[in-house]
C-alpha cells in the first residue's frame, strides 16, 4: 500500500465528507434551532440536482446551473416551510417524522411525474474536467478538488454568519431560548423560514455538485440523508462545528475503511473471502464509529449537556 | 334459412370461444422496481411486458412497486398469491429480491417467470419446475465479457461489482472465462454512486483493463468518474452498464466501450424489428435489453396460454418449456434447469446521429447455456 494511494484516498474521504457537511449543516441547524426532525432534507438535495440539470439543459452553463440549484432548493424550502413545516414545530417528533416522510414520497413522485424515472444528464464544465498533478506524483480530479474548496468556503461562510452577524446571533439565541427571543421582538417565524431556506439551499447545492459526477435521479437524496443523520449524531445535534468535524470523520473513515480493510484481511485469509468480508465490515464501519462515540460522549462530540 | 344457420353457427362459435377463453384467463402479478435508484430497469421490464400482452384480453396484470427492498417484495408476493389469487408472478429485477420471493412462490404452486434476475442458486441446487428464467443466468453476460477480454488480448484485469448475489455471480462468471491474471477484485456497496476510492485503486493496481458490473445508476457514476480520472484503460462490461436507459446520462464517456448482451436493437429478425418499432411508437423512447426481456416474458406466457390452460399446471409447464414463441433475440430455448440457451453478442457503444446506442460487433458465445445445469435435479 503506497503513500500515494493512501493520500489519494484521504482526499477522496475529505471530498465525501465535505459533501456530507453541506447536507448535515442544514439538517443540524434546522434541528438545533427549530427542534424539527426533517426527513425530507434529502428531497432538497434531489430538487437542487434537478434544478441544476434543468438549467444546464436550457442554458448549457454549469455555473448558472449551480446557482439555480442553490436558489431553486431554497425557494422550495421556503414554500414547504410556509405551507407545511410551520404547522409541525409544536407537534412531537413522531408527528414530524410522519409528516416529513410523507413529504419525501410526495416530492419524489412529483419529480418523477415532471422529469420521468430515468436518470438525467449533468456535465461538469471543461475547465474542471480531467485531473491535475499535485505534489509527489499524486494525480487528482480537478472537480473533486473544486468540491473540497467550495466546502471549505461554505464552512468558513457559515462560521462567520453564525458568529459575526445579527442573523447569527438570532439563530444562536433561537437555539438557546425560543420564547425569550420572540418576547424580545424578533420575528421568530421569519427566522425559522430563513434558517430552513439556508439548509435547503445548501442541500440543493450539494445535490447539484454531486449530481454532476454521479447521476441525477429520483430518490438520490435518501442514502445521503441517512449518513447525514449519522454525522449530526456524531457531531452533536445543533452544532455546525460538530457537523463539520463529524462529516470529515465519517467521510474519511468510510473511504479508508472500505479500501484498506479488504487488503488488511488478505494477510489472514484467502483473497475472495477477504474481499467479501472486508467490504461488508467496511460498510459497517461508520456505524461502529457512531456507536463508539456515543458510548463515550452520549450527546455527540460537540453536543450540549 | 341459410342466413339463420350461419347466424346460429356464428353464435355457437362465439359462445364456444368465450367459454374457451374463460378457461384461459391468466392473472399475472408483476412485482418490480418502480421507484428509487433502480426504477429505470423495472419500468423498462414492465413496459416491455405490457407491450407484449397489450392486445391479449385473457391476461390481467397487477403491478406493484418493490422499492428494491426484499421485505417489501415478500409482502407484495404474499398478498398477490393469497388475496389477489394470481397464477403467475414476474417482474423482479434484483437477485437479492428474487432469492427472497421466488422459492416461496414456486413452492405454493405458482409459476414464476423471471424477466431479469437469474441468481446461480436458483439455476443449480435451488432450481424448481415452476421457475423459468427468460433473461439469462446471472453469469452469462459476464462469461462472454471474460471471453471477449481474452480475444482482445487483456492479461491483467481489475474487476469490480456490487456486494450482492448477482455481483458475486458476475465476477465468478468473468473469472470462469478470463484466462489472464487479476490486478484487483473489489466488491462495492449495492447502490453506491461514488467510486473515487475504487478508481484510485485501479490507478495504483497496474491493470491493463477494467471489467465492471454496475447496473442502473451505479454504472453512470462509475463511467463518468472513470473518464474524468484520466486513466486510459480499456473498459469491458455486461450490457447492464451500458443499456439504453443510462447511455444518455453517461454521455460520450461511454463511446467505443465493448459490452456483452443477449439482445441488441439491431438483431436482424422480424420479431425484434416489430418490437423495437412498436416500443418506440408506444413509449417514445428506444427500448433497452430489460424491455426486450419483459417483452419476451409476455410472449412466452402467451405462447403457453394458447396451447394449455393454466389450471392444468403440468401441461402448461410443458408448453412453457417448449418456448414456442419468436423471441426478439432470435434463437431461444430452455435448458434442463429452465434457463435460456442463447447467443451472447459483443456490442459497441456508438453514436447514431445524436443518440448514443449499441451496435453488434461479433457473437461472443454461441448457443450458450450455464454451468449450473448439472447441479439441478429436476
Amino acid at each position: 500500500m503506497t503513500f500515494i494511494l493512501f493520500f489519494e484516498q484521504l482526499l477522496n474521504g475529505m471530498q465525501f465528507g465535505i459533501m456530507l457537511f453541506l447536507m448535515s449543516a442544514g439538517l443540524t441547524l434546522i434541528f438545533g434551532v427549530m427542534g424539527l426532525i426533517n426527513l425530507a432534507h434529502g428531497s432538497f438535495y434531489m430538487i437542487g440536482a434537478f434544478c441544476a440539470a434543468l438549467i444546464a439543459g436550457l442554458t448549457g452553463s454549469f455555473w448558472l446551473a449551480l446557482l439555480a440549484s442553490l436558489i431553486g432548493a431554497a425557494i422550495a424550502g421556503v414554500l414547504i416551510e410556509i405551507i407545511i413545516i410551520r404547522r409541525l414545530y409544536r407537534r412531537d417528533h413522531l408527528d414530524q417524522v410522519l409528516a416529513t416522510f410523507a413529504l419525501i414520497l410526495l416530492l419524489s413522485e412529483g419529480v418523477r411525474w415532471i422529469f420521468g424515472a430515468f436518470p438525467l444528464y449533468l456535465n461538469i464544465p471543461n475547465i474542471l474536467n480531467g485531473s491535475i498533478p499535485l505534489f509527489f506524483d499524486i494525480i487528482y480530479s480537478k472537480y473533486r478538488l473544486f468540491i473540497i474548496l467550495i466546502g471549505f468556503l461554505i464552512a468558513a461562510g457559515l462560521y462567520l454568519l453564525i458568529t459575526k452577524t445579527r442573523l447569527g446571533i438570532r439563530i444562536r439565541a433561537g437555539q438557546n431560548d425560543r420564547q425569550m427571543i420572540s418576547a424580545l421582538g424578533v420575528d421568530i417565524s421569519k427566522l425559522y423560514t430563513i434558517v430552513f431556506a439556508i439548509g435547503a439551499g445548501l442541500a440543493g447545492l450539494a445535490g447539484a455538485m454531486i449530481g454532476a459526477i454521479q447521476s441525477v435521479e429520483v430518490g438520490m437524496g435518501e442514502p445521503i440523508l441517512i449518513l447525514a443523520f449519522v454525522v449530526i449524531v456524531i457531531g452533536g445535534i445543533g452544532s455546525i462545528k460538530g457537523a463539520f468535524i463529524g462529516s470529515i470523520l465519517v467521510g474519511v473513515t468510510d473511504t479508508i475503511g472500505r479500501v484498506f480493510l479488504p487488503n488488511f484481511l488478505k494477510i489472514f485469509m484467502e483473497s475472495a473471502n477477504a474481499t467479501s468480508i472486508g467490504s461488508s465490515i467496511g460498510s459497517m464501519l461508520i456505524y461502529i464509529l457512531m456507536a463508539l462515540i456515543l458510548i463515550m460522549k452520549p450527546s455527540g462530540l460537540f453536543g450540549k449537556n | 334459412m341459410k342466413n339463420l344457420t350461419t347466424t346460429l353457427a356464428a353464435l355457437v362459435i362465439m359462445s364456444a370461444s368465450s367459454v374457451f377463453a374463460d378457461g384461459h384467463k391468466v392473472k399475472v402479478g408483476m412485482i418490480t422496481t418502480l421507484s428509487g435508484g433502480g426504477s429505470g430497469l423495472g419500468i423498462d421490464v414492465r413496459d416491455g411486458f405490457m407491450l407484449a400482452v397489450k392486445d391479449n384480453k385473457n391476461i390481467s396484470v397487477i403491478t406493484k412497486d418493490d422499492q428494491r427492498k426484499p421485505d417489501i417484495a415478500v409482502q407484495l408476493a404474499d398478498k398477490m398469491i393469497q388475496s389477489d389469487k394470481v397464477d403467475v408472478l414476474t417482474g423482479i429485477i434484483w437477485s437479492n429480491l428474487a432469492m427472497a420471493v421466488v422459492p416461496a412462490t414456486v413452492n405454493q404452486g405458482k409459476f414464476y417467470l423471471s424477466p431479469n434476475a437469474g441468481p446461480s442458486k436458483l439455476a443449480g441446487k435451488g432450481c424448481h419446475k415452476n421457475y423459468f428464467n427468460v433473461a439469462w443466468q446471472n453469469d452469462n453476460l459476464h462469461e462472454a465479457a471474460g471471453g471477449y477480454a481474452n480475444s482482445a488480448g487483456f492479461k491483467n484485469s481489475f474487476i469490480l461489482a456490487p456486494n450482492y448475489p448477482a455481483g458475486k455471480d458476475a465476477l465468478t462468471g468473468y473469472k470462469r472465462f478470463f484466462k489472464g491474471k487479476l490486478a484487483g477484485e473489489v466488491y462495492t456497496k449495492l447502490g453506491q454512486k461514488d467510486y473515487a476510492a475504487e478508481i484510485a485503486q485501479i490507478r495504483a493496481s497496474g491493470a491493463d483493463s477494467v471489467f465492471f458490473f454496475l447496473p442502473g445508476g451505479m454504472g453512470i457514476g462509475f463511467m463518468k468518474q472513470f473518464s474524468q480520472s484520466g486513466i486510459k484503460l480499456p473498459v469491458v462490461g455486461p450490457a447492464f452498464s451500458f443499456d439504453q436507459g443510462i447511455l444518455k446520462a453517461v454521455g460520450d464517456a461511454a463511446l467505443g466501450v465493448k459490452n456483452t448482451s443477449q439482445w441488441s436493437k439491431d438483431i436482424n429478425n422480424a420479431a425484434n424489428k416489430k418490437f423495437v418499432s412498436e416500443f418506440q411508437k408506444e413509449y417514445g423512447r428506444l427500448p433497452s435489453l430489460y424491455a426486450s426481456q419483459g417483452y419476451d416474458t409476455g410472449k412466452l406466457l402467451i405462447s403457453a396460454m394458447s396451447k394449455a390452460k393454466i389450471k392444468d399446471m403440468d401441461k402448461f409447464r410443458n408448453e412453457l418449456r417448449k418456448a414456442d414463441f419468436s423471441s426478439t433475440r432470435g434463437k431461444f430455448s430452455f435448458d434442463k434447469n429452465h434457463h435460456p440457451i442463447q447467443d451472447i453478442y459483443v456490442r459497441e457503444v456508438i453514436k447514431e446521429g445524436k443518440t448514443l446506442t449499441n451496435k453488434i460487433v461479433s457473437v461472443g458465445l454461441k448457443d450458450h447455456s450455464n454451468v449450473y445445469v448439472s447441479e439441478c435435479n429436476m
